[in-house]
């Protein structure tokens, strides 16, 4: 259980010494994107569209925020991470197009994202599912936001981020995911409590 | 002298949104702060730890404690003489619609088949309103913002009646582990039990209305409320399914008759942000915040106040 404080743009490298269980602190550019953005942006890709916004090197967050917009100025109020699991048909596609370095959610991912993070170096942490205060706390600003058609929680929210975490990794780019691990170990206890009924 | 009228109202109710969602019941405080003190595996204790701290900071800085403030749904306790019995609906939607620029909490309501977002937390049904008409001129409101994330796993079981509580308890611990860290654990489950599909939803929903401290009258249910709390953490789930010691902060269960041939169990999970608040109104236009430590619901201030 190492701690690691990063900044973006993370490279490769810093990111391949990562293992499950480390908690990384992050100071730099991260950007939300849930169901629709992610379905849009691949869509972008496929036809050969540009983004509107740079993941790589950087942190894609599962989250859609509460924010308030006080004259020009958006604020975001609270911002915790939303289910990941959602976003498991096409997360390996959008690693493939846009490495972003750390994916941040809740609830774990699935084989075809493990497999996309090896191949392409990026790590899927977790925030404590949650935690929209602390969230917001460690967000400094709001650089900017785009497709915001798709309603706030949806759109793609650029923000300036200060020692954002506890993240814990729980998928690295050595194959490892504390989510599997986690099924295997909470099927067996499962079928010893059932046994003993 | 305090009056009663709908702008006094409505202002009650955006406040009680407020307290909901940025100040969780003591039961669920006391609840994960000794989860915390028993709590043997590190991960999980880091993750409890900073649980505990974005709660204090969503309480101190009135900020929603979780940016998914939910479908906003009501139950409502209403005396047959209460004054604004026939307006209530049309004051609660508006509460809610207000509440959500001037808490503000997340617009949640989204149109099944356009994707739509209303942006106001209002739609077709929505806030979802449960009514209960008694006797007097008082009314009891809660309102219970539940996340998405923890409605997602909800499970009915159709069990067969001869498989009896081993068939509930089956049902249960199935719904649980299948749901793995995915409603944000550690979770407080409710059970409804008997009446028909739609019925032991309903309670189970109804269950969570009351504190996780407090066990069901029917000693036979509360026994198995204990049983089945025990049994769920030995999962090993662990907060954020990450492993751990807990996975289960509460367990409360409800019941209506059934049907000879069937056995529903509806498991509605929630998660550790298990956000209510209850107030109840007076004829005379009096309110009282029944679920918080608050004195008085207008010393809550909205944005921009």
């Amino acid at each position: 259980m190492a701690e690691y404080h990063l900044k973006t743009p993370i490279s490769e490298e810093e990111i391949r010494k990562l293992r499950v269980e480390d908690v990384v602190y992050i100071t730099g550019r991260v950007i939300t994107a849930r169901d629709q953005a992610h379905r849009r942006a691949v869509a972008y890709y496929e036809e050969g569209r540009e983004l509107p916004v740079k993941f790589e090197g950087n942190v894609l967050y599962h989250c859609g925020p509460i924010v308030s917009k006080e004259g020009e100025e958006w604020r975001v109020i609270s911002a915790g991470p939303t289910t990941s699991t959602r976003m498991e048909y096409i997360e390996h596609k959008f690693i493939e197009y846009f490495r972003p370095r750390v994916i941040v959610g809740k609830g774990g991912m699935k084989e075809k994202t493990l497999e996309a993070l090896g191949k392409y170096g990026a790590v899927y942490t977790i925030f404590p599912g949650g935690l929209g205060a602390l969230a917001a706390k460690s967000i400094d600003r709001v650089v900017g936001v785009e497709w915001i058609d798709l309603g706030t929680p949806e759109a793609l929210w650029i923000l300036e981020v200060k020692n954002f975490g506890p993240l814990i990794v729980t998928m690295d780019t050595h194959g490892n995911s504390i989510h599997q691990e986690m099924e295997r170990k909470a099927s067996q206890n499962l079928e010893n409590i059932l046994s003993r009924l | 002298m305090s009056s009663l009228d709908k702008e006094k109202l409505i202002d009650a109710l955006v406040r009680q949104i407020k307290i909901s969602v940025t100040t969780l019941p003591d039961d669920i405080k006391t609840a994960i702060r000794k989860a915390y003190e028993r709590e043997r595996h590190p991960v999980a204790k880091k993750i409890l730890s900073s649980i505990i701290d974005n709660f204090k900071l969503s309480e101190y800085d009135g900020i929603p404690m979780c940016q998914d403030t939910g479908t906003i749904t009501w139950f409502l306790k209403v005396g047959k003489d209460f004054p604004l019995l026939t307006s209530l609906e049309e004051i609660i939607v508006e509460a809610t619609r207000r509440a959500t620029k001037m808490v503000p909490i997340r617009p949640n309501a989204v149109d099944p088949f356009t994707g739509k977002n209303s942006g106001d937390n209002t739609g077709r049904f929505i806030p979802w309103i449960n009514w209960e008409i008694v006797d007097g001129e008082e009314a009891e409101i809660t309102v219970l913002p539940k996340g998405g994330g923890s409605e997602y796993t909800a499970q009915l079981h159709m069990v067969s009646p001869g498989l009896g509580i081993k068939g509930i308890k089956e049902a249960v611990l199935k719904t649980v582990y299948e749901a793995g860290g995915k409603p944000c654990p550690p979770i407080i489950v409710g059970v409804g039990i008997g009446g028909g599909a739609d019925i032991a939803m309903k309670l189970g929903k109804l269950a969570l209305l009351r504190p996780i401290t407090i066990r069901h009258e029917n000693p036979d249910v509360a026994k198995l409320e204990e049983e089945l709390l025990n049994e769920l953490n030995q999962l090993g789930i662990g907060p954020m399914g990450l492993g751990g010691d807990t996975t289960v902060l509460g367990v409360n269960i409800e019941y209506a008759h059934r049907h000879p041939a069937t056995l529903p169990v509806g498991v509605v999970t929630q998660c550790w942000a298990a956000r209510r608040a209850s107030i109840k109104v007076l004829s005379n236009g009096d309110i009282e915040v029944l679920s918080h430590k608050i004195p008085n619901i207008f010393d809550i201030r909205l944005r921009g106040e």
